[in-house]
Parts: structure tokens; C-alpha cells; sequence
């Protein structure tokens, strides 16, 4: 799944003049990105930019009203339910069942990704995460760190060539960000593409190659941006 | 979480199976249940309200009738049936109900997995919760009126009727789960349509109660039977509508 | 100019409307009458049953009319999902809201007319429990409809729920058929009629004319409500576009 390292040729995602509105208000007014494989990118936008929206239409949970997004050469309107094993979603909310472990949790997506023997693969997302040690506790009784690392684990299960990460520093301490930039670094050796949304300017240059700025609907020039700054 | 133990994340490709057909369906459907059933039995909040309201349902129906109805069998097909229409959908808005405040659907719907596996996951929780509803209300009735529903005719029907319920009601609430006021949205939709599942239900039980003959009730099984049928096909059909974006 | 003309120049369906509203108000004049005064009396029935027995080609004229917003409701439930366009969502709104109007006059002139016929104002007849099952429906749907904000989401959802709802008329339709011929008749008297069957015995020459007339002034009727509802939601819409466009 993974094409080599470091950031080479064609775009794996590619959004053209995305437009959203939810009832009379608008959201994105035309955006157009591009990230290729082992490209790291980061979107930066006040609240209520739009950033969510974007990522929520990355990850084929709205259609666009207008425009249209490429995953590799295949639109993602129209394109089956089985295009999103090449995505991965870390979203503002865990996506996680807290009545169940973690372990159970884990279990439960690698069936809905048709994980060939899981067991294995769970162990190292769980390990990788730090909460090996925690897999038979309910995740009701996990802090607010550790869901959100729970969250991201969940993401990366079926190791998608697509990252959208959608605020991932939210709730985790300073050494949890220190190993979510490992993550990303290794993600972008990987030759997997990642798309960021962040706060933390700082935050974006450490761990994106380029940087999107969301701002009125549309995306500005985050360099651009950034020296206005 | 560890720097160190990043590096075992990349280093295996994961193997996916894709398309897989029916088995794979089936066993993503098996999944969903299965979610569904193991968080039931930890936090216990659907199964055990409707079990516990069908049961109280049972004893008010008993107060209500005792004394003023001359023959119990004569109001115990009705009673049976309203209250599984009643308790069921407690349980059936919570089927769903639960994904949308805990915000989880959003995850179920990221997955690789058709709608109707989601679907058909959740029908096969609500069942078994019916299933189980049933099964603790027929002793009590049996104490409470002195009525014995055993009787393999009833039983079908019942099953029937349920399967029939837990189709429509499922859907419904995958229908009503994002609309305000969902709680009281779901009856106000779904009775209309179980009409003709209650009045063959009804009119079943209260047929072999009062003793007719079989033969002449066959209509009310097939009735059921082909409505399950029908609602089955149609759920199947349409279900991938509600999901496909806004 | 008068606010006449200048609603008839923004409008083009102002006149067209206009002259329906005429042609619908004189088609009710003529039903009534008729019903009332040109329809002979029925040969085998006396009293009450006698007078009550006109109210049928009103009933009858409601039952039509409200078939008819049925099937356009499931018409433009089905045009929705297959097209995604709301024109066609608003005309199911249109004939679900309509046939609920004359939904509403089949069960009162059916309980009327049931009174002094079968000496109950309500009965399980099957067609009177389709009629009232499918309006319970219909306002589980229009309550439906408000509980969604986003227009596209709430005709999707609606469409999904009347063609749900339309599987399961027939099964209530059959249901309540069967229901009747095991259950005993609880009124008084021999009447073959309370089972269900054809409640007007020999039609006789001026009845069968008077039951055309009234149809047609009943169809007449409809197409002037459903036409000035649809262009209500017509312009409902467009004013949501405009707001939408204005706040862009």
C-alpha cells in the first residue's frame, strides 16, 4: 500500500472547488488542495472556518454540494463504501464505544475493515498508543488523553495511504504531542499523505510540509498567511 | 504512548480482505451485533427498561381489567400485543438513538460496510431484545390472567409478528435518529404501519384462545409472513438512502 | 396600475388560478345540487337511511379526490429519490396535505352516513380503516417533515417514509378484510350492507349521473387546492433561495 518514501509524483488527494453551505449559511465558499503520498499537510482556519466540513467531505461522511474530491484517480462521489479503506479519520469526537475496552474496540473496527487475522495489528496500534496495559478497561474509565490516543488508534487500524486528522492534539499532554509528532513523521516516511487541521501554528510548521490556511470559504496561502502573522 | 514502539506500526503491511461477497457482509452484520449486544450487557439500559416496563405494563393491565372483563383470554391478545409494540419502542430508538448522542455512527459509517450490514446488525439486536421481552412476559401473563399463550400457533405468530416489528421499527429509527424529538417521532410514525401486524397478531391469538380452528387462521400467518417478506426486501432496498450524504 | 395587474404581470398562473377558484366554487354548487335535489331517491330504502344515503356522493367524491393526493404523493416520493430535485418533493408535500383535507370528509360523511345505516358511527370496515390508517400516516408525516431543518435531508427522509407507509397500506387494507369476516357484526338487524359489501344496491339512472357529476366537481376541487399549495411551496422555496443567495 505504501509507494516509498518521501513526497513523489502524482496528488493522492485532490480536492477541486469543494462548495458547502448547511441551510443558509456558507461554509466553504471554493476550495482546492492537493497532498501527495508522503506529504504532510496542514490546515489552519479560526473556529467555524470550516475545517471540520472539509475533512467530514474528505472522508465521504457529506457529499459536496459542489466540486468534486480525487482519491488517486477515482472521485470519491458515487465511488462505494469500499473507498474508504483508504482513509483514516481522527475527528473532533472519538468515534469509540465507551461501555466496551479498548481491546473490544479495536476488535470491533478491524471486523468492520475486514482485518485479516487483527490480532497482531491490534497489539501494535494498542502498544503503540501506550494502552496495551489498559486493553481490558472500559473506555469509560480512560482519561481524556487516552481516548483521544484510543481515537487515533482507531484511525490508523487499517493503515490507510490517507490521514485526516482532524485537531488531533485536542486533550493530549505534552508528551503525548511529542509522540504524535513521531507519528506523523513516520507516517509521512511511510509515503502515506496526511492532512492536519490544527491551532497551533507552531504546531503546523513542525509537522507539515506545507500549510493550508482556511479563512472565508476559501484557502489562502499559508505562507502567505503566516507572514501577515 | 511510547516513541519506540511507533516504529512496529509501518513495518508489517496490514492485510485487508476486500469485496468477500455475502460472507463478508454477514460478518460485518454478526459484528454490529455483536457491539451492540456486548455493550447491552455491560451498561444495561435497553433490554432491561423494555423488560422492566413490559413487565409493569403486565401488572397495570392486570389491575385495569381485574374483576371489570368476564373472561381474562378475552383482552389478553391485546394486552400481549400493545405492550410489545409499546416496549419495543423503547428499545428501538435507543438502537440508533444511542449512536447519535454518544456521536459514534459517524465511525460506523466511516468503515468499508454497506448500510444494510449496519442495518440488518441492529434488527438483530432489537430482535433478540424483543425476543427476550416476550419471554419474560408470557409467565406473567400466564400468573396475571390465567391465560397459557404456549400454544405453537401463537408462538409463530408471535415470532412473525415481532420479526415484522423489529424490520420496520429498526428502519424507522434509523429514519428518526437525527430528527428532533425522536423519542416521541418514532411511535407517531411507526403505529400506522404496524396496524396490520397488530390486527393479524390480535386476531390470531385471540383465535386459538378461543379455541377455532387452525385452518381457518392461516390467513393471519401468511399475512405476517409476507409482510416480514416484503419489508425485509424493501428495507434491504432502501436503507443505503438514508446514509448517502446530506 | 392596480394591484390587480401587477400581480398578474409577476404571476402568470395568476388567471389560470384564478378561473380554477371560479370553476371549483361552481363545481360545489352543482355537487350540491346534485346530490341533493337532481339525484332520485333509492328504491329499497325509507326514513332516515333515505335522506342519509345522499351524503354518499359526497363521500364518494372525497374518497376519489383523496386516492388521487395519495398517488401523487407516492408519485413525487419516488420522483424525489430517483431525481433528487425538489420540484418533486414539493408536489408530494402538495398531494399528501390536500388528500388529508378530503381524508378528513371521507371519515365524516362516512361516520354520517353510518349512523343511521348500520346504527354505529364507527365500524371496521376495511375501506374506512385503510382510509383512516393512511391519514394517521399522512400526519405522522407532515409532523415528520417539521422535525428536519435541512431541505434536501427532510424530502429524503419523507420520501423514504411515505413509500414505507405505501408497502403497508395494502397489508392494512387485507388485514381489516379479514378482521370483518371472522369477527361478528355487533349492530342490530340482518344488514348484509355492514359486512362490507356494495352499500348502494340497484344504482339507479340519475344516481349513476349524479355520482359522475360529483366526482368530477370534487376532482375540480382538488386540482384547485393542490395547484395553489404547490405554488405556495413553489414560492416558499424560492424565497429560501433568495435568502440563501442573499446571505452568500
Amino acid at each position: 500500500m505504501a509507494s516509498g518514501n518521501g513526497s513523489t509524483g502524482e496528488p493522492i488527494v485532490r480536492v477541486e472547488k469543494v462548495a458547502q453551505r448547511y441551510g443558509r449559511k456558507v461554509v466553504l465558499r471554493s476550495v482546492s488542495l492537493e497532498v501527495k503520498a508522503g506529504e504532510v499537510a496542514a490546515l489552519l482556519g479560526a473556529n467555524g472556518a470550516g475545517k471540520t466540513t472539509l475533512l467530514r467531505i474528505l472522508s465521504g461522511l457529506d457529499a459536496p454540494e459542489r466540486g468534486q474530491v480525487w482519491l488517486g484517480n477515482v472521485p470519491l462521489t458515487n465511488a462505494g463504501h469500499e473507498i474508504r479503506r483508504y482513509v483514516g479519520l481522527v475527528s473532533h469526537r472519538p468515534l469509540v464505544y465507551e461501555s466496551l475496552n479498548g481491546l473490544e474496540n479495536l476488535h470491533f473496527f478491524a471486523q468492520m475493515y475486514d482485518l485479516v487475522e487483527p490480532e497482531a495489528r491490534i497489539e501494535a496500534v494498542l502498544t503503540a498508543m501506550d494502552l496495551w496495559h489498559r486493553r481490558y478497561d472500559p473506555v469509560r474509565t480512560y482519561s481524556r488523553g487516552m481516548i483521544q490516543r484510543l481515537a487515533i488508534g482507531r484511525a490508523i487500524l487499517h493503515d490507510p495511504p490517507v490521514l485526516l486528522l482532524d485537531e488531533p492534539d485536542t486533550g493530549l499532554d505534552q508528551e503525548s504531542v511529542a509522540v504524535l509528532t513521531d507519528l506523523i513523521a513516520q507516517l509521512r516516511e511511510g509515503g502515506r499523505a496526511v492532512l492536519v487541521t490544527t491551532h497551533n501554528w507552531d504546531r503546523a510548521e513542525r509537522w507539515a510540509d506545507k500549510i493550508f490556511y482556511l479563512a472565508d470559504g476559501s484557502i489562502e496561502d499559508g505562507a502567505e498567511a503566516l507572514r501577515q502573522r | 504512548m511510547s516513541s519506540d514502539s511507533l516504529s512496529g506500526l509501518l513495518g508489517r503491511p496490514v492485510q485487508m480482505r476486500t469485496g468477500g461477497g455475502a460472507k463478508a457482509f454477514l460478518r460485518k452484520v454478526w459484528a454490529v451485533a455483536a457491539k451492540d449486544i456486548r455493550a447491552e450487557l455491560r451498561a444495561k439500559e435497553v433490554a432491561s427498561t423494555m423488560i422492566v416496563f413490559g413487565l409493569l405494563a403486565v401488572i397495570i393491565f392486570g389491575l385495569a381489567f381485574d374483576l371489570r372483563v368476564p373472561k381474562s383470554a378475552m383482552v389478553v391478545p391485546g394486552i400481549l400485543w400493545v405492550i410489545v409494540l409499546f416496549a419495543g419502542i423503547l428499545g428501538l430508538h435507543r438502537s440508533f438513538g444511542a449512536e447519535i448522542d454518544r456521536e459514534t455512527l459517524p465511525g460506523l459509517l466511516l468503515a468499508p460496510v454497506e448500510p444494510s450490514a449496519i442495518y440488518f446488525g441492529k434488527l438483530a439486536s432489537n430482535l433478540l431484545y424483543l425476543f427476550l421481552l416476550e419471554f419474560c412476559m408470557l409467565p406473567l401473563l400466564l400468573v396475571m390472567f390465567d391465560t397459557n399463550l404456549y400454544h405453537p400457533v401463537i408462538l409463530l405468530g408471535l415470532f412473525l409478528g415481532t420479526l415484522g416489528y423489529a424490520e420496520v421499527g429498526t428502519f424507522f429509527a434509523a429514519l428518526t435518529a437525527n430528527t428532533r424529538a425522536r423519542e416521541s417521532m418514532l411511535p407517531v410514525l411507526l403505529l400506522p404501519v404496524m396496524v396490520p401486524v397488530f390486527m393479524a397478531g390480535v386476531s390470531l391469538t385471540a383465535g386459538i384462545l378461543d379455541g377455532r380452528p387452525v385452518s381457518g387462521l392461516t390467513s393471519w400467518l401468511v399475512i405476517l409472513a409476507v409482510f416480514d417478506v416484503i419489508f425485509f426486501v424493501a428495507a434491504y432496498w432502501i436503507v443505503d438512502l438514508i446514509w448517502d450524504g446530506i | 396600475m392596480t394591484t390587480t395587474s401587477l400581480r398578474r404581470k409577476a404571476d402568470p398562473w395568476y388567471m389560470p388560478l384564478l378561473t380554477l377558484d371560479v370553476l371549483a366554487g361552481l363545481a360545489m354548487i352543482v355537487a350540491v345540487w346534485a346530490g341533493l335535489l337532481y339525484a332520485k331517491e333509492a328504491a329499497n330504502l325509507a326514513g332516515d337511511e333515505q335522506i342519509a344515503q345522499r351524503i354518499f356522493y359526497f363521500h364518494m367524491g372525497c374518497n376519489i379526490t383523496a386516492t388521487i393526493g395519495f398517488l401523487i404523493s407516492v408519485i413525487g416520493s419516488i420522483g424525489y429519490l430517483v431525481r433528487r430535485s425538489l420540484v418533486w418533493d414539493r408536489i408530494a408535500q402538495a398531494g399528501v396535505e390536500v388528500g388529508t383535507i378530503f381524508g378528513f370528509g371521507i371519515m365524516t360523511t362516512g361516520a354520517i352516513w353510518a349512523k343511521p345505516t348500520w346504527n354505529t358511527y364507527w365500524t371496521w370496515d376495511p375501506r374506512l380503516t385503510t382510509a383512516t390508517i393512511t391519514i394517521l400516516i399522512y400526519l405522522a408525516y407532515m409532523l415528520f417533515r417539521n422535525g428536519m431543518d435541512n431541505r434536501h435531508t427532510r424530502a429524503r427522509f419523507a420520501s423514504i417514509y411515505a413509500l414505507f407507509a405505501f408497502i403497508s397500506v395494502p397489508f392494512t387494507y387485507y388485514s381489516a378484510r379479514i378482521f370483518r369476516s371472522i369477527h361478528p357484526v355487533v349492530f342490530d338487524g340482518a344488514n348484509a350492507e355492514a359486512q362490507g359489501g356494495d352499500i348502494v344496491g340497484g344504482v339507479g339512472a340519475t344516481m349513476g349521473q349524479t355520482l359522475g357529476i360529483t366526482i368530477t366537481c370534487f376532482i375540480i376541487l382538488f386540482l384547485a387546492l393542490f395547484f395553489h399549495r404547490w405554488r405556495q411551496l413553489n414560492l416558499e422555496s424560492r424565497i429560501e433561495d433568495l435568502r440563501e443567495e442573499l446571505y452568500q
